[in-house]
């Protein structure tokens, strides 16, 4: 992948499978034992056998080793294994890892997973208040003696500054939330499955760190997510439809930062009304699968916090700066047709890949009419990912 | 008891002529005949509390107290000068001195409060020498903690006592990390540094300061309350945060301009839930814009919270911030007067 040129991966890899465990509060069992049952859900769904795999991914922050669940469901040796680092942003990018073993033979059968006790385990939420003096802890050591602790507070700098910017009110986040919880209110796997919220109801709720309210801040799960890929010829003879890999990119902007990317008004005027490492991830998928905005039917963008979700909107080119709130509003892009992680369930990014599968399959429960191309989004506020998944021959 | 952070793993030493001949000044006089220099009043109530961001009720209104840890601020002497110190404590510093303990580092300070101050009290307050530790081996070095006790009258009647605890100690045998000097470990108290207010022993831990051989010079300036601003000598450009290279340019030197401590607030947010210990929420936590072009993340002080706004002029202080375990200085931003009148900005 380039960010000058288009890449040669479009279109010659697939993922095959998907499989998840249940999304809870309270799993009631490890996270190896959740990343074991998602694996073998994912092969089974592809009809393929532990024997098939030969490549295991998943993210650095994961607590289990690719040996682990290697050993726990019945797999061989392994010819790949890789991890991606910064948080959810890793997701998209475990599927790309995938495609490119595959493409290039280093392996045949490529198993993604992300697997955690979230809620009833180590809770993101609950904030940082001690770093080590690494490169990385200093970085976000900055934040925490004056008290910016929580990914909420992080986020939220940036969603006064979009505010700010485009003469908005806290308001415009809630059409983000009312979207997922309306779609998660008929899924019956969502957490939220029959609850839906209006906009009062958004309006109403709590403050969390302000301007970010209750329902701008996704839920926490218990849960496991696993995917399978392997190349285009084969994926041809398996039990599903394939979802090919028509693009996928990562992405890190200038003056970077995990969360907190608060010094780069030099490097981009948006500065921090905007996601520029999504821009980066935009540019590419557009680049190297020839399409743009018109030519996706169904987007399933990263929503940890709902302010993001309309960043997203104006990197991708849906609608202009500051545009987002009505465009969703207006509801002409089907928008993380699951429920979302506001809605579904908060699996790193990892569940909002599967819709985009069931999307291309014609499987989904909320199933948008038709749908040729689907764009879906990894973790926003730190280096991501991204993919286009196509229907074979659409 | 306990030295603080400084005096863990304080040892003992054993016999010491000079323990007794210091031992000998406890139950004299550290200060006698002070006398408040304001009467207990409404507007200082009202600046503590927006200083503090205490919004309790009981500090406002007709009825209205004054929060008991204000109690030291009605004794202060302020810009003006401090009530002189008695000739006996002046006289233990001057032995401690002598035996080479020359350097001397806050360790830690107690309240206790015997009926509420009201507007109107005018105080009165002594100070004694409560007691002097034998001769302990610190982190720091080898000293003595001396403690004076300030009792604070009403009409004679006792409202408060506040303790204050130093180590006055040989320096030069401390320890500094490679990774620069320890924030807690401040052999010379400034002139102008506001006393620190109580933090018992058992205060909930505030977020350190995360320091490293790369913003050790950040945290160092800060320290001596210079808010320093890296600079690459390859192009020039200005930097926060502190990093070994320029991310213009690649160039890996520098060296460091002294902020002029004017900016505005870029953005902002008010910090709700969850609730943190060492903090009190709502506060407000801010992406503050330098005058000299590059950002800080830092605390605002001097308006309540839902006061902050875009935009908003502020200044750079210096605040000493406590925990049970140490103290340490922190670079915050006071709103400009009349930056909260401002006409509301959105955002
Ligand atoms: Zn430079």
């Amino acid at each position: 992948m380039s960010v000058r040129r288009a890449d040669t991966l479009g279109g010659r890899a697939a993922v095959v499978g998907i499989g998840a465990t249940e999304f809870s509060k309270d799993s009631g069992r490890s996270e190896l034992t959740l990343a074991a049952e998602a694996v073998r859900a994912a092969l089974d769904d592809a009809g393929l056998a532990p024997s098939d795999v030969d490549g295991l991914v998943t993210f650095t922050m994961d607590t289990s080793p690719e040996i682990a669940v290697a050993q726990a469901t019945g797999i061989g040796e392994l010819s790949f294994f890789s991890r991606v680092h910064y948080g959810g942003g890793a997701a998209c990018a475990t599927v790309q890892q995938a495609a490119l073993a595959v493409a290039t033979g280093i392996a045949e059968v490529v198993v993604c997973y992300r697997a955690f006790n979230e809620r009833s385990g180590r809770r993101f939420g609950s904030g940082v208040q001690h770093r080590e003096p690494s490169a990385e802890g200093t970085a976000l050591g900055w934040n925490l003696p004056p008290g910016l602790l929580t990914p909420a507070s992080w986020v939220a700098m940036a969603a006064r500054r979009y505010l700010h910017t485009y003469g908005l009110t806290p308001e415009a986040f809630g059409h983000v939330a009312v979207t997922g919880r309306r779609y998660a209110a008929t899924n019956p796997a969502a957490y939220f499955h029959g609850r839906p919220i209006t906009l009062a109801d958004h309006a109403a709720s709590r403050p969390i760190v302000e301007p970010l309210r209750l329902l701008d801040c996704c839920q926490e799960t218990d849960g496991g997510q696993a995917l399978v890929v392997t190349t285009a010829e084969r994926a041809r003879d398996l039990r599903r439809p394939p979802a090919l890999i028509t693009a996928a990119a990562q992405g890190a902007g200038r003056a970077q930062e995990q969360m907190t990317s608060y010094y780069r008004d030099e490097f981009y005027p948006s500065d921090l009304a905007g996601l520029p490492e999504m821009g980066v991830v935009a540019r590419q998928l557009w680049r190297t699968s020839g399409y743009g905005p018109a030519d996706i039917d169904v987007a399933v963008l990263y929503d940890h916090f709902t302010p993001f979700v309309l960043m997203q909107l104006e990197e991708f080119g849906f609608c202009a700066p500051g545009e987002a709130a009505a465009f969703v509003a207006d509801g002409a892009l089907p928008l993380n047709t699951h429920g979302g992680q506001l809605g579904e369930a908060y699996l790193h990014g990892m569940n909002g890949i599967a819709e985009a599968v069931r999307q291309v399959r014609g499987s989904a429960v909320n199933q948008v009419p038709d749908v040729a191309h689907a764009l879906v989004t990894a973790g926003t506020g730190v280096p991501t990912s991204g993919l286009i998944l196509g229907r074979d021959g659409g | 008891m306990s030295g603080g952070d400084g005096a863990r793993g304080a040892a003992v030493s054993g016999d010491d002529a000079l323990y007794a001949r210091l031992k000998a000044f406890e139950g004299r006089p550290a200060a006698t005949g002070g006398r408040g220099k304001d009467p207990v009043n409404a507007a200082m109530i009202r600046h503590w509390c927006e200083a503090m961001g205490d919004t309790h009720p009981a500090y406002r209104g007709p009825d209205a107290v004054a929060p008991p840890t204000m109690l030291q601020a009605w004794t202060m002497g302020g810009l003006s000068g401090h009530t002189d110190r008695s000739p006996a404590y002046d006289e233990l510093s001057a032995l401690l001195d002598g035996a080479g303990c020359t350097a001397v580092v806050a360790t830690d300070c107690e309240q206790e409060y015997l009926r509420p101050l009201r507007p109107g009290d005018e105080i009165t307050f002594d100070a004694v020498i409560e007691s002097v530790s034998p001769r302990k081996t610190t982190k720091l070095g080898s000293g003595y903690f001396v403690t004076t006790r300030m009792d604070v009258r009403v009409d004679g009647e006792l409202a408060g006592a506040h303790r204050f605890r130093i180590l006055k100690y040989v320096p030069g045998k401390g320890s500094s990390g490679p990774g620069g000097p320890a924030p807690e470990a401040d052999p010379a108290p400034r002139k102008g540094t506001p006393e620190p207010v109580a933090a018992p022993r058992d205060a909930p831990a505030r977020p350190r300061p995360v320091i490293n051989r790369d913003n050790a010079g950040f945290w160092a300036g800060v320290a001596e309350h210079r808010l320093l601003i890296q600079r690459c000598t390859g192009c020039g450009r200005l930097r926060m945060p502190w990093l070994p290279g320029c991310a213009r340019c690649g160039a890996p030197e520098w060296d460091t301009v002294e902020a002029g401590g004017g900016g505005t607030v870029h953005s902002y947010v008010v910090m709700h839930h969850p609730p943190f210990p060492a903090f009190d929420p709502p506060y407000a936590v801010a992406l503050i814009a330098l005058e000299e072009g590059v950002r800080l993340v830092a605390g605002v002080t001097g308006v309540p919270p839902d006061a902050v706004r875009v935009g908003m002029p502020v200044r750079l202080e210096f605040q000493q911030v406590r925990d049970g375990k140490g103290a340490w200085e922190l670079p915050v931003f006071r709103a400009e007067p009349g930056a909260a009148r401002a006409p509301r900005e959105e955002g």
